[in-house]
């Protein structure tokens, strides 16, 4: 399961440019999982500032 | 609201506001949706544009303009540094903005035009038909309505969905998001004329770091680095921060940004049945600067001449609508796209000992011409060795 920091998080999408499945949404300041996710993990690698975490990196 | 517009426009960054004020010129009802609750905030950009690049699509106004660049430079890994110097223009080679008011500025411009705007609206989905995208889904604070369109421009940035909802990949390779970070600095010793560019491996990974001055002491001091190299620990905030330790100590950091810029090819195709993708979206931003905003508006203006034309005809099909995709790739924005990914390609590879060697290299050139190409044609002529090396890039750069 993906998980979102909330705390560090900037909202910024870059996550979501990279994300192949469509998974991740920028609604306004909150970034939503939708069920498409599959753990794969680019998006966390993407994220300037480590917001986001899959299964136990 | 209406129930149905000619073109509604997804996002309200400089490619819709200017789709929409040029649509709404030309006497098209158009409507900018806009999911965040303020136009041109928060910022996600280090707000650098060139002068005739921006004169091309507004006026320049002290209101949206925070400095004016007169040179550029750049920096080794080892520490030389190359100047930039511009003798054309009045030593003026470009600004940096103050984009929370100059991308209001641009849907003011739209509004007064006669578009319509809704902020803290998001479109949800596409409304389509045999195929054909005809509207959207928006919803504002809880509620859906439903609009329709005979042209939809997708213009929502790089965090586009629009265009993926209906079909089109967008998906930015890992290795070619410019994964980025940026503070804006105050109270720090800059050249307030002179953008900065830092170049290196441990600087900044397959991208860049830069300064960018918003006054005498205060900048826009950001990072980008491929997807690829960013991770634990070594992430875009990571070595802005080492940089700002190093360099600014001292500096008080008043805002903080991040975000995402793609540097991979444009889209495949940037048109569909009754849709067309400008901007971030549209994949593009110019893949060695990470400069996206004249593109942006230079693809929001075509979209909206081509839709214009479209709907005259009542024809708003993939093929009519195909024009905006040739035009902007014959475009001169179109062939610097391709032109610089080549170039970008080959400077991620290169090794720091190399960078060094080029930029010491280039160090010794006068150049009469601010831009990439004439720096790439110079360097080529400076180093027969580099010649060789850039054998594969030369049929681009002519
Ligand atoms: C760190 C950084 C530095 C940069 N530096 C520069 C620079 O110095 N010079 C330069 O030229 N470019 C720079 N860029 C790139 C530049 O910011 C973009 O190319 C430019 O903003 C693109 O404009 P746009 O209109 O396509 O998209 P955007 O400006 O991103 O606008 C898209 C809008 O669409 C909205 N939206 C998205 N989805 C929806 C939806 N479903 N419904 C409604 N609204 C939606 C978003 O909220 C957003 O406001 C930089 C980018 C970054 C991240």
């Amino acid at each position: 399961m993906l998980k979102v920091h909330r705390d560090i998080c900037g909202y910024c999408g870059c996550c979501v440019s990279v994300c192949k499945e469509g998974a991740l949404e920028l609604i306004d300041a909150y970034l939503e999982v939708g069920p498409g996710c599959t753990d794969c993990g680019v998006c966390a690698k993407a994220c300037p500032v480590g917001a986001l975490e899959v299964g136990r990196e | 609201m209406k129930k149905h517009y000619d073109l509604l426009i997804i996002g309200g960054g400089p490619a819709g506001a200017i789709a929409a004020r040029t649509a709404a010129k030309a006497g098209l009802s158009a409507c900018i949706v806009e999911k965040r609750p303020a136009i041109g905030a928060p910022v996600r950009c280090a707000e650098g544009i060139g002068i005739e690049s921006l004169a091309e699509f507004v006026k320049p106004d002290p209101c949206f303009i925070s400095a004016e660049m007169q040179r550029a430079a750049i920096v080794a890994p080892d520490g030389t540094t190359m100047i930039l110097d511009s003798e054309s223009a009045g030593g003026k080679v470009g600004y940096v903005l103050d984009r929370k008011v100059f991308d209001r500025e641009l849907v003011w411009q739209a509004a007064e035009a006669g578009a319509d705007v809704a902020v803290k609206t998001r479109a949800s989905a596409p409304i389509m038909n045999d195929g054909k995208v005809c509207g959207a889904t928006l919803e504002f604070c809880g509620t859906k309505t439903d609009v329709m369109a005979d042209v939809v421009v997708a213009a929502d940035g790089v965090e586009s969905k629009f265009s993926k909802w209906c079909g089109i990949d967008t998906t930015v390779p890992l290795r070619e998001i410019m994964s980025s970070a940026q503070y804006i600095v105050t109270d720090i010793d800059i050249d307030p004329h002179c953008t900065v560019f830092c170049l290196g491996n441990n600087v900044a990974p397959q991208g860049y770091l830069w300064v960018f001055p918003k006054g005498d002491r205060t900048a826009n001091v950001g990072i980008g680095i491929s997807g690829m190299k960013s991770g634990t620990g070594h992430r875009a905030k990571d070595y802005l921060d080492r940089y700002m330790a190093a360099k600014f100590p001292n500096g008080k950091t008043i805002e903080w940004i991040v975000g995402g810029v793609s540097v991979c090819r444009p889209l495949a195709c940037t048109v569909t049945d009754g849709l067309i993708i400008t901007g971030d979206a549209a994949r593009v931003v110019d893949p060695l600067t990470g400069g996206g905003i004249y593109n942006a508006m230079y693809t929001g203006d075509l979209a909206a001449k081509v839709a214009i034309d479209a709907i005259e005809k009542g024809d708003t099909s993939k093929s009519a609508l195909m024009p905006y995709d040739r035009q902007w790739r014959e475009s001169k924005m179109g062939q610097t796209i391709e032109r610089n990914y080549h170039i970008k390609e080959y400077m991620i590879n290169l090794t720091d000992a190399k960078l060094n060697a080029i930029i010491q290299t280039a160090t010794s050139i006068n150049l009469k011409e601010f831009s990439t190409l004439q720096l790439a044609k110079e360097l080529v002529k400076r180093d027969p060795k580099l010649l060789l090396e850039l054998a594969v890039l030369k049929g681009h750069i002519k």
